[in-house]
């Protein structure tokens, strides 16, 4: 299977009265075909920013998203639209992002209508089949959103994200507002769908479990940079970045009597507005020096397969 | 146990809508001692945070009723006291933490001047007094004494939870009620704002109920763990009682539906469909069309709490491992 899409120094940059924010600041990274990438990340760190800038919801401002060999960032709005068919995207809140005045069978049509391909019968066909396959029963086809939980509002939300048959779904914190057991019922039927149809995600999420569930390569980020990027195993055994180090043992585990050595960060994460050059980590990092201070770290490869952005990484880990 | 300083028994709480009795709180019972830590998980839906405000006598009413039961605390039972004595328990006794710290402080009024007012409401001390203990709780928390005169929106997630809780001590309650406290928040900022609570909670000698939907959350901070499911503890014991011999299938489910961190099982196991309507809940066991266990006994009769071992009380018919 070869790379269905491959990201280049993407850049992303909000113009606010106290200054440039940049939300996304060089990020790279290549996909496979049937791969999951999960990224973590506080609020704030850029991971929602990206996801849409990947999508071209956003205009990026710098570097290149090669979609299937071509690149987004240089097409028409008629091409554009097309590529659209092969990624979606599904939200985080399936309370705010279906319209409520839309039935169920209304609203997992819309995206088909949308491209007039399709006659009404086939529209509705589409339709049936789409439920069956994210499960909701036949009987809530003409149900409004409010009648429902957020579990099946959610498959609604997948639903939609599914009909045009797309290659590539950006799930935007899918299981974020829904209860554990309810959690655990979408993953799943998120991985099946995965494994029948080949699907391609960007998994965003704050949940390290979540994302070690579900993922195949694994992506932190601070405030807008790639702070360690490495296989979902690797990732979870060995953690070189201070951050990724912290947030590992900041996660609370379901298991009586072992208590963790916690690293506890001190301060809060800040906003990347105008950022001086240095490690953007460092006002809160541990083993900052005065390099960390003054010059950007470079992503750089500690072992195979495994990216870290730190000046200390082999003084910290002992490499 | 005569000497618990809170014991709950029987509390049923009920609200009346237009469609129908919400049966949100069906007789739940426990106790708790000084100092300690009891975690209420549950779903959503499952009655925790009713449970939460039936303590505080702070259930809306209408639609909300406390039909039944009693709350002794420290001797008394709240549901008799007038409503002058209770707002006296309020705040100063028990005092609550919010799941929302973006919505719960005033938003026009100095967080400084938030927690002076919470102390001035229980305590005769002439301002300046008060002003001095609110400077102490800010720095308890954290929080530098000289933002006492800043506004909640001058503070990020974190930083406002603190300020709650600065404001929830202030008066040194006995027993703390904290609804979802770092649900909102980061896991380094959630990490952080733990520490503080179980540190202060140490010094005061505070007990405190957790209400969380986190089973990890609870691992590290609760000394008991009270498992709800449509308005009824469907299990209640120590840790090591409920994560190590758990013993309601419901329970196992909530533990099958966290993906596990160091497992590398592929597929998660959900407890499958959804929690029943509580103003329409089934006949005998409330969890019955769920679990994989049920038998007919458990569609028509609603079983009894039995006792697995002292203090572990599972309420099901057919516990997973009778030894």
């Amino acid at each position: 299977m070869g790379t269905i899409l491959e990201v280049q120094d993407l850049k992303k940059y909000f113009r606010t009265p106290r200054g440039m924010l940049h939300a996304v600041d060089g990020i790279n990274f290549k996909l496979e075909e049937g791969q999951t990438l999960g990224v973590v990340g506080e609020s704030g760190c850029g991971k929602s920013t990206l996801g849409r800038t990947i999508l071209h919801l956003l205009d990026s401002d710098g570097g290149k998203i090669i979609f299937d060999g071509k690149d987004i960032t240089q097409m028409t709005k008629k091409e554009l639209k097309e590529s659209r068919k092969e990624m979606q995207l599904i939200f985080q809140d399936p309370f705010s992002s279906l319209n409520p005045r839309m039935s169920v069978s209304e609203l997992i049509a819309e995206p088909l209508k949308l491209f007039r391909e399709y006659s009404k019968p086939e529209i509705n066909n589409k339709v049936s089949e789409l439920m069956e396959v994210v499960g909701l029963a036949e009987r809530l086809s003409n149900a409004y959103p409010h009648e429902l939980d957020g579990g099946r509002r959610q498959r609604i939300g997948i639903a939609r994200a599914l009909a045009l048959d797309p290659k590539f779904i950006v799930c935007d914190e899918p299981v974020s507002a829904l209860d554990v057991s309810i959690q655990a019922q979408i993953l799943n039927l998120m991985q099946d769908l995965q494994e029948e149809k080949g699907l391609t995600y960007l998994f965003i999420t704050h949940d390290l479990s979540v994302v070690k569930h579900i993922s195949n390569q694994i992506m932190v980020m601070y405030l807008g940079n790639t702070v360690e990027l490495a296989d979902h195993e690797e990732l979870f055994k060995n953690q070189y970045h201070p951050y990724t180090k912290a947030l590992l043992s900041a996660i609370p585990m379901p298991v009586v009597g072992r208590k963790k050595e916690k690293i506890l960060l001190k301060g809060e994460i800040t906003m990347p507005i105008d950022p001086k050059p240095g490690c953007r980590f460092a006002p809160r990092c541990p083993y900052a020096c005065e390099e960390c201070h003054a010059k950007d770290p470079e992503l750089v490869e500690v072992t195979e397969g495994h990216y870290v952005a730190c000046h200390k990484v082999k003084e910290i880990n002992h490499l | 146990m005569q000497d618990s300083f809170l014991d709950i028994k029987d509390l049923v709480i009920h609200y009346s809508t237009a469609d129908g009795e919400v049966e949100a709180v069906n007789g739940i019972s426990f106790s708790l001692n000084k100092g300690e830590t009891l975690g209420l998980v549950g779903e959503t839906g499952a009655g925790k945070t009713t449970t939460a405000l039936g303590i505080l006598r702070l259930v809306p009413n209408p639609p909300g009723k406390i039909l039944s039961g009693e709350i002794n605390f420290e001797g008394r039972d709240l549901l008799k006291l007038s409503e002058k004595e209770m707002r006296k328990v309020r705040g100063n006794k028990i005092s609550m933490i919010f799941q929302d710290p973006m919505t719960s402080l005033n938003p026009v009024i100095t967080v400084g001047d938030q927690i002076v007012e919470a102390i001035s409401q229980h305590y005769k001390m002439p301002a300046s007094e008060a002003v001095k203990k609110a400077c102490e709780m800010l720095e308890k928390v954290g929080i530098s004494a000289e933002r006492f005169h800043e506004y909640p929106h001058q503070f990020s997630g974190g930083m406002k939870q603190r300020v709650v809780i600065a404001i929830a001590l202030a008066c040194n309650p006995t027993l703390l009620l904290a609804d979802e406290p770092t649900t909102a928040l980061d896991v380094t900022i959630q990490a952080q704002v733990l520490e503080l609570m179980a540190e202060l909670k140490n010094e005061l000698n505070t007990s405190m109920i957790l209400i969380t939907h986190d089973l990890g959350v609870v691992a590290e901070v609760c000394d008991k763990v009270a498992i709800m499911y449509a308005g009824e503890i469907v299990e209640i014991g120590t840790l090591e009682q409920v994560y190590n011999n758990t013993g309601h299938p419901h329970t196992e489910g909530l533990f099958g539906s966290i993906p596990d961190m160091e497992s590398k099982e592929k597929r998660l196991h959900p407890i499958q469909g959804l929690m029943p309507d509580p103003s329409n809940l089934p006949k005998g066991c409330s969890f019955a069309p769920r679990c994989p266990y049920k038998t007919d006994k458990c569609e028509e009769q609603n079983p009894e709490s039995v006792e697995l071992e002292s203090g572990h009380l599972v309420k099901c018919w057919h516990c997973i491992n009778k030894k």
